[in-house]
C-alpha cells in the first residue's frame, strides 16, 4: 500500500491501533500507532499521512517519527477531527493512508551545519529531521534547533529537548510571552537566527511554523548569507485525497499534496507571496 | 484516403449499419452512452437502440444560452457540445469510496475489491470531448483506481465535427474539428442527396473486430475526399477563436490584473463553468455515518475550486474573494495545468460559456488579460 502504487489502496485507510499517547501541551497529543493491517510505506521525514478518525473524518496530519514498527503523529486538537484524533485512548482504531508528499531530504545536509526553525506545532515534521541526523551525528557539522512557542505551555516535545541536547543538538528556545516559571527568552524565533549560524554558506537550513513565520525566518536566512536554495519550507494548503486527484491543494503550479509540502524556499517565495494564490 | 499513419482503410455504413454497430457493441456487453434529446438539450445517456438518438436536431448557442433548434435535415450528430460530458460516465458525479462498520472497539472494512466496473461504449464523443477524456486520464487514470478499471473497458465511437457551434474554438486549442487518433472507431456524417451514411475510421485492433461484425462496404475515393473535406470546412466556422500558443505565460503575468475585478463583478461563482467543463477533475470526499454510528461510509463527490470552502485552511479560505476564486479556475485551466499535467486543460468545447447564468465568455476575458499585459507588462508580486 503506497501513495504512488495501488490508487484504490491508497484510498483505503491502513487500521492502526494506538499503542500510546503523550500529552505534549494542553491542546496537542502524539500518538503512538502500531499497524493491524499491513503498514504504510516507511515515511520519510517531513511526509504526511491522512488520519481518520472512525465517523468522524479525516485530517492531513505529518508524521513525527517512525521507529520499530511504530508510526508517531502529533497532532493538535482544533477541529471536530482533531479533537477525536487527540483524546483517542491506547487500544483505540485509527485510519492511517500515505504516506505521501516530498520530504526534507535531510542529505542536503550532509557535511554542513544542519539548522532547524520550528514554529510550535511545526516541529512535529522537523523531529524525524533531528531523529535522523542524531543518528547520524558526525555526517553533520553543527545541529542547531531553534524553536519559537507562543508560550511555554505551547511548546511541543519539551521532554525530549534535554535528550537532543545530550546527543549533540544545539537547542534554542523562545517565546512570544513567557510566564513567571520562564526564565529564557522572549521574542520571535527570528531573532534567534543570526546568533545561530557560524558559517552561512555552509548551513542548510529547514523550516516550519506558520507561513508568516517561514518567510521571516526564511528572509532572515538568506540576510543572513545562507544561500536560497539551501533553505526548504513545509507548506501546507487544503490537503485531501494525498495522491494528486482532488486539486484541493493547489498552489499556484503546485499539487502540494504530491509536489509539497516539502519545498525549496527560491520555489515557495514567489507563490507564498501572491495573495489569494 | 486513410488517416495519417493509420493501417486501416475507411469504410462506409448507412443507417442499417448505424444500428449494426448499436447491435454488434451490445452484444459484446458494451452498455452504449450517446446523445439523445432529453428536457430541452440533448444530453448523454445509455441508449436503447440509435433511434433515440437527436435525429434531425441542432442546438443555437450564445454565451449563458442554449436552444434546441430543428435542421433542415436528419443529421444524427449535426449539434455542438450540451449541458454534460462524458467525464459523468468515466468520473461519476458521486461515487463510494469505501464502507466500514464498528467492530468491538475499532472497524473494520468492507471488502469491495471486486467491484465490477461498467463496460461502456461512447458513441458520438467530439473531437474536443476525446481530447477531454486523455486530459483527465493524465489526472486520474492511475493503477488500479476505480477511474482505470472504467477506462481499460471503455469503446470510443468518435463523431468528426463538421457542425461547429458559436461558442466553439476547438481549432484554436488544436483539439478539432477532425480526430486523428484515440478512438476505437470514428465517424464522418454524410447526409445528402437523400442518403443518410457514415465514413468510419477505424483506430484500433478492438474498432476493426467491431467493424468485422456488421456490414460496410470500402469507402470509395470520391466520397471520402467529400467527407474530410466538410471536416476541414468547419474548421473555418468556429464561433470564437482564442490564441493559444502563450496562455501559460500570459496567466503566470496576469496575478494583478484589473480585468480580475471586473469579471468578478459578473461572476456569481455558481460552479457551473466547473460542472459543465469537460476536464474539470477535482473532487471532495464526505465521511458520513448511520443513525447507529456503527456504519462509516466515504463518498467522493465533484468539488468546485469556486466553492468558498475549497481552498479552506485553519478556519478560514485561501481564496475568500470572487476574484481570487475566477482567477484560480482560468489560471489553473490555461496556465498551471501545463505545469501539473503537461497540456493545457481546456479543449474549445465552449460550455462554460453557454452554461455560465451570466455568459461570461472566457475568450473574452483571455483577450483583455491579454490586452491589459500588453499595455502595461506586469512588474510581478512584490512580497
Amino acid at each position: 500500500m503506497t501513495a504512488g502504487g495501488h490508487h484504490s489502496a491508497a484510498m483505503r485507510p491502513a487500521r492502526y491501533l494506538v499503542a500510546g499517547r503523550h500529552a505534549e501541551t494542553y491542546d496537542t497529543v502524539t500518538l503512538l500507532l502500531r499497524p493491524v493491517d499491513e503498514p504504510i510505506e516507511p515515511p520519510d521525514p517531513g511526509q504526511f499521512t491522512m488520519l481518520y478518525s472512525f465517523g468522524v473524518g479525516e485530517v492531513p496530519v505529518s508524521v513525527s517519527g517512525a521507529s520499530g514498527g511504530l508510526l508517531v503523529q502529533t497532532i493538535r486538537a482544533v477541529g471536530a477531527v482533531t479533537r477525536a484524533l487527540c483524546a483517542a485512548e491506547p487500544g483505540d482504531m485509527i485510519g492511517v493512508r500515505g504516506p505521501f508528499g516530498t520530504g526534507w531530504e535531510v542529505h542536503r545536509a550532509d557535511g554542513r551545519d544542519l539548522l532547524v526553525v520550528a514554529g510550535g506545532i511545526g516541529l512535529a515534521p522537523l523531529r524525524p529531521v533531528l531523529l535522523s541526523a542524531l543518528a547520524e551525528r558526525a555526517r553533520y557539522d553543527r545541529v542547531v534547533l531553534l524553536v519559537g512557542a507562543r508560550s511555554p505551555e505551547d511548546l511541543p516535545f519539551a521532554r525530549e529537548l534535554g535528550t537532543w541536547r545530550r546527543r549533540g543538538a544545539d537547542v534554542r528556545i523562545t517565546v512570544d510571552h513567557g510566564d513567571k516559571g520562564w526564565h529564557g527568552r522572549v521574542g520571535l524565533v527570528t531573532a534567534l537566527i543570526q546568533d545561530a549560524i557560524a558559517d552561512p554558506a555552509g548551513t542548510a537550513a529547514f523550516v516550519c511554523g506558520p507561513e508568516i513565520m517561514m518567510r521571516l525566518s526564511a528572509e532572515m536566512l538568506v540576510r543572513c548569507g545562507v544561500p536560497p536554495a539551501a533553505i526548504r519550507v513545509s507548506l501546507e494548503r487544503n490537503m485531501r485525497c494525498g495522491a494528486a486527484l482532488c486539486g484541493h491543494c493547489q498552489l499556484g503550479p503546485l499539487l502540494l499534496c504530491r509536489d509539497g509540502p516539502v519545498v525549496g524556499y527560491a520555489e515557495a517565495v514567489p507563490l507564498v507571496a501572491k495573495k489569494e494564490l | 484516403m486513410r488517416l495519417a499513419n493509420s493501417p486501416w482503410s475507411p469504410r462506409l455504413i448507412g443507417m442499417d449499419g448505424l444500428d449494426g454497430l448499436y447491435r454488434a457493441l451490445t452484444a459484446e456487453g458494451y452498455r452504449v452512452i450517446g446523445p439523445a434529446v432529453q428536457d430541452g438539450a440533448i444530453t448523454l445517456r445509455e441508449l436503447s437502440g440509435i433511434a433515440e438518438l437527436p435525429f434531425g436536431w441542432g442546438v443555437s448557442l450564445q454565451p449563458g444560452g442554449y436552444r434546441l433548434r430543428r435542421r433542415d435535415d436528419e443529421a444524427a450528430f449535426g449539434h455542438s457540445a450540451g449541458p454534460q460530458s462524458w467525464k459523468r460516465f468515466l468520473h461519476p458525479p458521486r461515487e463510494r469510496l469505501w464502507s466500514a462498520r464498528r467492530d468491538g472497539g475499532g472497524f473494520e472494512l468492507a471488502d469491495d475489491g471486486g467491484d465490477e466496473q461498467p463496460r461502456y461504449a461512447f458513441l458520438g464523443v467530439r473531437p474536443c470531448d476525446l481530447r477531454a477524456i486523455a486530459i483527465q486520464d493524465r489526472v486520474l487514470d492511475q493503477p488500479g483506481s476505480r477511474y482505470a478499471a472504467r477506462r481499460a473497458r471503455l469503446f470510443i465511437v468518435a463523431v468528426n465535427c463538421t457542425e461547429p457551434g458559436e461558442t466553439c474554438f476547438c481549432t484554436s486549442m488544436g483539439t478539432g474539428p477532425g480526430a486523428a487518433e484515440g478512438f476505437d472507431l470514428s465517424l464522418t456524417e454524410l447526409v445528402a442527396d437523400g442518403a443518410h451514411r457514415f465514413l468510419v475510421d477505424v483506430g484500433s485492433d478492438a474498432g476493426a473486430a467491431i467493424m468485422a461484425l456488421l456490414t460496410s462496404e470500402p469507402a470509395d475515393e470520391v466520397t471520402a475526399a467529400r467527407a474530410r473535406a466538410e471536416v476541414q470546412a468547419a474548421a473555418g466556422r468556429m464561433g470564437r477563436q482564442m490564441q493559444a500558443g502563450d496562455l501559460r505565460e500570459l496567466m503566470a503575468a496576469s496575478h494583478q490584473a484589473a480585468r480580475w475585478d471586473d469579471v468578478a463583478s459578473r461572476c456569481l461563482t455558481c460552479g457551473n463553468c466547473t460542472m459543465a467543463c469537460p476536464t474539470c477533475f477535482c473532487t471532495t470526499v464526505e465521511d458520513s455515518t448511520d443513525l447507529t454510528g456503527d456504519h462509516a461510509e466515504r463518498w467522493e463527490r465533484w468539488d468546485s475550486c469556486f466553492d468558498i470552502d475549497f481552498s479552506y485552511l485553519h478556519g478560514g479560505s485561501i481564496r475568500p474573494s470572487a476574484k481570487s476564486r475566477y482567477r484560480q479556475w482560468l489560471t489553473h485551466k490555461l496556465g498551471t495545468w501545463h505545469d501539473q499535467f503537461g497540456s493545457s486543460g481546456c479543449v474549445g468545447c465552449g460550455r462554460c460559456i453557454v452554461w455560465c447564468p451570466v455568459g461570461i465568455d472566457l475568450t473574452e476575458e483571455v483577450k483583455a488579460l491579454r490586452e491589459e499585459t500588453d499595455q502595461r507588462p506586469e512588474p510581478g508580486d512584490q512580497p
